[in-house]
Formats: C-alpha cells, sequence, structure tokens
C-alpha cells in the first residue's frame, strides 16, 4: 500500500466524448493522485456526469484512455472490470439507494454479495457503517423514502465505505442540503478522508464545499480539463473560471 | 489462524495473524467467538503479523472485546496497529447498538387470528371509502366537461383512444379469430354426431356477439391498458409530477385520470365491433373448410339465429367494463408512493382487479339480461 500522496489513481488521456455532433469532451486530460480530495466542477452541461460514468466503466468513451491504477479499463476482461468497480465507492446525486431495502440492508446489500457473513456480522457491519456516517442507529430499519435528503445522503454515503474502499466517487454530495448539513457533511468526508486515507473525487457545484474541503480543483472548460490548486484557481484568468470564483457567490463563500 | 491469546503473568496478549482485510471478516469472526467470554486484567493486542487490515474486521475485534471487558480490561495495541484504529475506538464509544426489533408480544392463535381478522376488515373499510372517494372525485370533474368542454382535453383524449385503441386491433382480432375457430371447431366436433353440422352457425354467433367478443377484448384490454395506466401515473407519483399539477392550480384527476377512462370508453367498444367481426369471420372459416357450408349459407343462417338484441347485449357491457378497466387501472396508478416496490405491486394489483371485476360485471349481466329476457 503507498501512502505517499502524488502517485497517481486515476490517469485519463485524451478523452472524447459525443452524443451525435455535439462533443462534450474534446481531448481531456486528467490525474487524480493518492490521498487527494478533488473536486470537478463545470458548468451545466459541460460533461461532469458524463466524465464521471466514463471514470467508472459505466460509458464506453470515444476516444481516448482511462487509467485507474495504472490499469487501461479498455484492456480489461469483464472480470477484471468488475474486480475494479468492487475496489471503487461510488454516491450518485440522489443517493441510489434500493427503495426496497432498509437502510441496514443497502449498508449490507454489496457485503452479502460478496462474502458469506453471519447475520451477528452483518448487523455489526452494519452498525459500524451508520455509526461511521453518523447516523443514529434507529436508522437502520428505516427504508430511503422515510429519511430526509441529508439522511440519505449519509446513507448512500455508508453503503458506499461497506466494500472499504480507497477510491470515492461522489456526485454532487451535498447538493440539496442545508448549509449546515452540508457544512457537516463536508466535516464527515474530511474526517473519513484522513481516518480511512481515501482518494475522494468529488463533482460539486458547492463552493462552500469546494473551499472547505478540496485540495485540488479540475474545471471543464471546452471540454478540456483544467486542474490546478484552489489557489492557482481563484488566479485563473479564463473568463468562466474568474466569473466562477469571483462572481457574487464565490464571494461570499471565501468571506464567509 | 488469525488469533491466538497467551497469558503472560497477570496479563494477555493477543496475537493477530494473516489476512485481515474485508474479505476475512467471516473467519475472524468465528475465531473471536471462541475467546474467552470475559477477560479480566489488562490486555495487549499485538499487530506485527497481521496484513492488510481492514475495516470491518477490526470493528468485529473492538466490538467483541468491548463485550469481554465488562468486568474491567485494559486495552492497548502494539506492533503497526491498523491506521484506522483511532477512527473506529471512538466509534466504539459512542456506539449504540442496533437495537433488536421489539419482542412481538406473545398472544394466543385465538387472539392474533381475530386481531388480523378485525386488521383485515378496518383495511378493507378504508380501502372502500377512498375508492368511493375516487369515483367522486371522477364524477365531479365528468360533471365540469358539460359546463367548460376545454376541461375535455381534446389531444390527450386522443392520444390515449389511439394507444389504448387502435394499437390493440391486431392483437385483439387475432385473438377473436381464433378462440372463435376453436369453438366452431369444437362444436363441430360434437353437433355432426347429431347431424346438426349447420348449428355450428348459431352457436358461433351467439358464443362471439353476445360473450366472447367482448369478454375478451376486455381482458386484453386490462392487461395492455390497465397495467398501463398503473404503471405510468404510478411513476408520475413518484417523481412528484402530480404534486407538481396540483401545485400549479390543475387537476390531476382532469388531467391524467378522466382522459384515459373517456378514452377508454370509446375504444373498447369499437374494439368490441371489431372483435366481433373477426369472431364471426373465423366461424365463417371454419365452417367453410371443415364443414363445407358455403358463405352465402353460412351468412344467411347467421341471419336467422340473431335476434334482435344478440349484437347489442354484448356491445352493451363495453363501456361498464372499460369504466371499471380504467377506473381500476388509473386509481392504483394515483395510490403509489415511495418506492418502486410500490409501483409494481400496485401494476399487479390493477390487472389482477380489473379483470376479476370484468368478469363479476358478466356474470351480472348474464343474469340479468336472463330475467328481463334480452
Amino acid at each position: 500500500m503507498a501512502e505517499n500522496p502524488g502517485n497517481p489513481v486515476v490517469r485519463v488521456r485524451g478523452l472524447v466524448n459525443r452524443f451525435g455532433s455535439q462533443v462534450v469532451h474534446d481531448g481531456l486530460d486528467l490525474e487524480i493522485r493518492e490521498n487527494e480530495i478533488f473536486g470537478i466542477v463545470g458548468g451545466s452541461g459541460a460533461g461532469k456526469s458524463v466524465l464521471l460514468r466514463a471514470l467508472l466503466g459505466l460509458r464506453q468513451p470515444d476516444a481516448g484512455s482511462v487509467e485507474v491504477y495504472g490499469r487501461d479499463l479498455r484492456h480489461m476482461s469483464e472480470a477484471e472490470h468488475l474486480a475494479l468497480v468492487r475496489s471503487y465507492g461510488v454516491t450518485f446525486q440522489n443517493g441510489a439507494l434500493i427503495s426496497s431495502l432498509s437502510v441496514a440492508q443497502n449498508i449490507q446489500l454489496p457485503l452479502r454479495e460478496y462474502f458469506s457473513l453471519t447475520e451477528h456480522t452483518l448487523t455489526a457491519l452494519a452498525e459500524l457503517g451508520l455509526s461511521m456516517v453518523g447516523l443514529p442507529a434507529d436508522t437502520a430499519g428505516k427504508y430511503p423514502a422515510q429519511l430526509s435528503g441529508g439522511m440519505v445522503k449519509r446513507a448512500a454515503l455508508a453503503r458506499a465505505l461497506a466494500l472499504e474502499p480507497k477510491l470515492l466517487f461522489l456526485d454532487e454530495p451535498t447538493s440539496g442540503l442545508d448549509p449546515i448539513s452540508a457544512a457537516a457533511f463536508d466535516e464527515l468526508m474530511l474526517y473519513l478522508h484522513s481516518q480511512l486515507r481515501l482518494t475522494v473525487v468529488m463533482i460539486t457545484h458547492d463552493l462552500d464545499t469546494l473551499f472547505r474541503t478540496c485540495s485540488r480543483v479540475g474545471v471543464i472548460v471546452d471540454g478540456r480539463m483544467i486542474t490546478d490548486s484552489l489557489e492557482g484557481m481563484l488566479q485563473n484568468q479564463q473568463p468562466w473560471i474568474h466569473e466562477y470564483f469571483h462572481g457574487a457567490r464565490a464571494r461570499a463563500a471565501q468571506h464567509g | 489462524m488469525k488469533l491466538s491469546l497467551e497469558r503472560e503473568g497477570d496479563d494477555w496478549r493477543l496475537l493477530l495473524s494473516g489476512d485481515w482485510s474485508l474479505a476475512a471478516t467471516a473467519a475472524v469472526q468465528e475465531e473471536l467467538q471462541a475467546l474467552p467470554s470475559t477477560l479480566h486484567g489488562s490486555l495487549i493486542c499485538d499487530w506485527t503479523k497481521a496484513e492488510a487490515t481492514g475495516v470491518g474486521p477490526v470493528w468485529m475485534l473492538l466490538t467483541r472485546l468491548g463485550a469481554a471487558a465488562a468486568g474491567g480490561l485494559q486495552v492497548s495495541h502494539v506492533g503497526n496497529p491498523p491506521h484506522t484504529l483511532q477512527l473506529l475506538e471512538r466509534l466504539q464509544g459512542d456506539r449504540h447498538a442496533l437495537c433488536a426489533p421489539p419482542p412481538e408480544p406473545s398472544s394466543s392463535d385465538i387472539e392474533e387470528a381475530v386481531g388480523n381478522l378485525g386488521r383485515w376488515v378496518v383495511l378493507q373499510g378504508t380501502e372502500g371509502r377512498a375508492a368511493i372517494g375516487f369515483l367522486g372525485r371522477i364524477s365531479t370533474v365528468a360533471r365540469e366537461i358539460f359546463s367548460r368542454p376545454r376541461a375535455l382535453r381534446p389531444s390527450s383524449l386522443a392520444r390515449h383512444i389511439y394507444e389504448t385503441g387502435v394499437t390493440a386491433i391486431p392483437i385483439v382480432s387475432l385473438i377473436a379469430f381464433l378462440i372463435s375457430v376453436i369453438v366452431a371447431y369444437l362444436g363441430a366436433q360434437q353437433l355432426s354426431r347429431f347431424g346438426a353440422d349447420i348449428f355450428v352457425v348459431d352457436l358461433v354467433t351467439i358464443a362471439v356477439l353476445r360473450e366472447m367478443g367482448v369478454l375478451l377484448t376486455a381482458v386484453i384490454v386490462a392487461g395492455r391498458s390497465g397495467s398501463a395506466f398503473a404503471a405510468e401515473i404510478g411513476v408520475m407519483q413518484l417523481n412528484e409530477e402530480t404534486d407538481a399539477l396540483r401545485a400549479m392550480g390543475m387537476n390531476p384527476v382532469e388531467l391524467l385520470v378522466l382522459p384515459r377512462i373517456l378514452a377508454l370508453v370509446i375504444a373498447l367498444p369499437l374494439l368490441t365491433i371489431i372483435a366481433d367481426a373477426m369472431g364471426l369471420a373465423g366461424g365463417g372459416l371454419l365452417s367453410l373448410v371443415n364443414l363445407h357450408i358455403p358463405l352465402p349459407q353460412f351468412t344467411a343462417r347467421l341471419r336467422e339465429s340473431l335476434s334482435p338484441t344478440t349484437f347489442w347485449a354484448g356491445l352493451i357491457k363495453a363501456p361498464v367494463f372499460a369504466l371499471l378497466i380504467g377506473m381500476v387501472g388509473t386509481y392504483r396508478g394515483m395510490q403509489v408512493r415511495e418506492s418502486a416496490r410500490e409501483l409494481g405491486r400496485l401494476t399487479t394489483v390493477a390487472v389482477v382487479q380489473s379483470i376479476f371485476l370484468v368478469i363479476f360485471a358478466d356474470a351480472l349481466f348474464a343474469v340479468l339480461f336472463v330475467q328481463i329476457d334480452f
């Protein structure tokens, strides 16, 4: 297990994604290093979710390569790809908890699928998952429809962490949360990041989250990615980036 | 061996070795069970030989040690303990055991049966009230059409007539044709024994026009459109689309329910006429091929066997069946709440109930028609 930050975990080279004649990504390059929290930003329709789907291997890019842990997704067998996906944790924008299962069953779902564990062990691990994301024990028996937005996000995070991933993808983890819940989620993420030594890739529009948690930021502009530290981004003169980081909301977030 | 417990004077030393990754959780748990249930003094966990320590197994160990430490046990860790230990120990500190489900209050079988019966009756009562309420809302909206014709929503009505009626023509025709061929074929085998071949025409005519044309069509439409109504409206419920309509001051019953029911009331009689025609065609074809009854003779006999009411006795049932199917489908769709499983369950209920109601209503019609000699 290489602990020193800096090793590239994900490396994307010349990624091209098209929908018909509409080009979303036009030679996008990206490198995500071990142990960082990497924020992906871009306007609506800039292709953030498409990029995430390409990273997860849910979408075959039209050109370019995606390497995870130094291995090209294109040259992987189905079984290797499955094994790789198991080492990811992913949360989707709306939680994507299975609605017919309780929270505890959602957390246990991948564990049940891959390991043969006793009920006792599964209960203990569900307990672990819940306390890791700070959910009270009585949420275990509840169904997703009975949870608030913030609790759904936390439960989804608990499920994503169930298989003990080293690499965590979060799609808009704080969208739709009130500022207090969002701030609490930021702190939780930072805490888990440091304690579990995770590499986190996060798509977010939440400037507060970005400023609080991310060590580096990638901005998708015109189908390409501009990557820099947060300080560097603030100096960037590219019009969209400048507007993004110096608009009224950005000023409020920086001084808030 | 993942664990070995050794005595060191008054203290304990727990040697942890081998694979401690998540995949080994089951094995770790098994060995944890073998530890003595209570320990005293102090215990040193030696992690020197443990590899690839995952969160889950460490959590299991801490939980187990926590339980064993009830009598006062000092636990310390040496030899490169896992980096997640600090987090997990903190979580153990403020952990609350998942509440086991409250034990079922023990009661005798009879009490339980009575309780279940009561619950069922109450449930049926509320269901019945809700269904009548739904009927009431539909009636209110239907009345509005007269004062406000725009509420009829012609474009939506046309779309639903197309989807429930026009697209169902091929399957309805095919099934009516085949079933009528089967009836004629079986009838011919029996009747030819008495030399009464010609009565096959009567059999087919009356069976198809009075019963089978409309009943088959209704069952097919219940399967096709009843389920579609329930699923379509159900997904709109899950997406809060119906709430959005209400919030904009629009009535989902007017927008979603009524056009579907009306479309079905219009389409089902027309489909029945097509089914009737195809059924007679099937009977005619079989008579020609199998019984060598030429077509002019078939039609002549057909006219004789018809009473003035035969055709209408079938057709008049179609709008009633359409109402039943449409109302059950949309009602079940509007009931969907919360989850994808509800959607599936209620779609199934919609189809099963509408088919049952159609057949039940058909039985009532049969008795009624006999009584009034229709």
